[in-house]
């Protein structure tokens, strides 16, 4: 094999077009190496070469998964690379699952080997991580080098067809794939040794990890709606004007509540978003785009719902830490539940 | 947090743009919205009709929760 042809997908702000003013970019492809791709062709020094980049913004991807699919792919193909790939997407939510669905894509609909990278947090990691070969890279891109470093070599093998070692040994994400091997000592011995080192308190890897469903059962449904009482919770930043409590535009440390009784409607005088992850003009101009609460007043007045909740719960989906998210919510869950609040609506951006 | 609210014993209803993000994360009840950085309106509309659309999708979502589900499911808005 000679030079690997490589195509590589980054988004619109590692392609230094934009940030989130800019993440309704459409797919473009350029024929030169773009932002982390430097990185990473330096890493390949002279075994593979980046041909061309394609470029999308997360937003016009995240809305248009299927139609943006598409013609990335049609330009990947046009290169008929040795290898794709995608990322790093470190624990950028939209643009871990563009770099995941188009990886996959690449991969199972051209043929072609693809890899990707990102934060294990990141949605992306989980959709993708056993679908395609997923690096496991920090969680920003402060972790560029160490994100290379595992991408390159990984990389080459793909291209190549060699043979992968295991997750621990290469890098990336387990991906729930079990391999026969010939090892050292007999099932029952290994497993006399795992129970004496856990009856010693020692640490021992097991060899047969459980997988981690955390489903939870829907609740029944709200029986009379005109009777009940509606809370809203989001995770689109919306905070009262001027961010009184400070939430943090990414990797949110807490969440706020936030009395609208009286409040009719919401403007650019009472309600802004702390978010950093999105193009904040749209919500900072009219608030009920992410919480809708002119539309849930209407409705409590014609009587169509029992009652909108006094407070509303609030907190910045951005990078946010998916343990921070939990404690958050299953301690303003208490409160909700406390209240008599019998149904939520969650926002999301 | 979906996933908290409805542990919690109170029903739900996520709505998000990203659909497939919300099932990866376990909503049960999800209603898709128009935009990521505005997923209850769309600047482009006048502020009457902007209001009609979010009125849309906010009836859908008492909808889903008036709907017994036994699985996540997508209350697509019509």
């Amino acid at each position: 094999m000679g030079k690997i042809k490589i195509v590589h997908y980054i988004n619109q702000f590692f392609a230094g077009i934009g940030g989130e003013e800019k993440a309704d970019f459409r797919p473009e492809v350029r024929e030169e190496v773009l932002g982390p791709g430097l990185a990473l062709q330096a890493g390949f020094k002279d075994e593979a070469e980046i041909v061309a980049t394609i470029i999308c913004g997360d937003s016009y991807f995240g809305e248009n998964i299927e139609e943006a699919k598409k013609e990335v792919l049609e330009m990947v193909k046009k290169y008929n690379p040795d290898l794709f790939i995608a990322g790093p997407a470190f624990n950028a939510g939209r643009y871990g699952v563009a770099a995941g669905t188009i990886t996959e894509a690449v991969q199972n609909e051209l043929g072609i080997p693809a890899i990707t990278g990102m934060y294990i947090e990141n949605p992306g990691a989980d959709m993708f991580k056993k679908a395609v070969y997923v690096v496991s890279t920090k969680n920003s891109a402060a972790g560029m080098r160490d994100a290379v470093k595992k991408m390159v070599p990984l990389a080459l093998k793909v291209a190549r067809g060699e043979e992968i070692g295991s997750p621990e040994e290469e890098g990336y994400l387990p991906r729930g794939i079990r391999k026969n091997y010939f090892a050292d000592k007999r099932g029952s011995a290994r497993a006399v040794d795992m129970l004496v080192k856990k009856l010693a308190g020692e640490e021992f890897v097991t060899e047969f990890p459980m997988p981690n469903f955390d489903r939870v059962d829907p609740n029944p449904a709200v029986k009379d709606i005109t009777k009940a009482t509606i809370a809203i919770v989001t995770s689109g930043g919306a905070v009262p004007k001027g961010n009184p409590d400070h939430i943090e535009s990414s990797s949110a440390s807490k969440y706020g509540k936030y009395d609208i009784e009286g409040i009719n409607n919401l403007d650019e005088t009472n309600g802004e978003t702390a978010h950093g992850g999105y193009d904040p003009v749209y919500a900072n101009e009219d608030l009920d785009r992410v919480i809708p609460v002119d539309v849930l007043r209407d409705l409590e007045k014609e009587g169509k719902i029992g009652k909108l909740h006094r407070y509303y719960y609030t907190t910045v989906g951005n990078g946010t830490a998916v343990a921070s998210a939990k404690k958050f919510a299953s301690e303003f869950s208490k409160e909700l539940k406390a209240d008599g609040v019998d149904a939520v609506i969650l926002t999301s951006t | 947090m979906v996933k908290e609210v409805e542990r919690a014993g109170i029903p739900v209803v996520h709505m998000c743009t990203v659909v497939p993000i919300s099932l990866t994360v376990g909503a049960n009840r999800i209603v898709p919205t128009i935009a990521i950085p505005h997923p209850l309106g769309d600047p482009k509309l006048d502020p009457k009709e902007e209001k009609a659309l979010r009125r849309k999708l906010v009836e859908r979502a008492l909808e889903a929760l008036q709907t017994e589900v036994t699985d996540q499911t997508v209350f697509e808005v019509k």
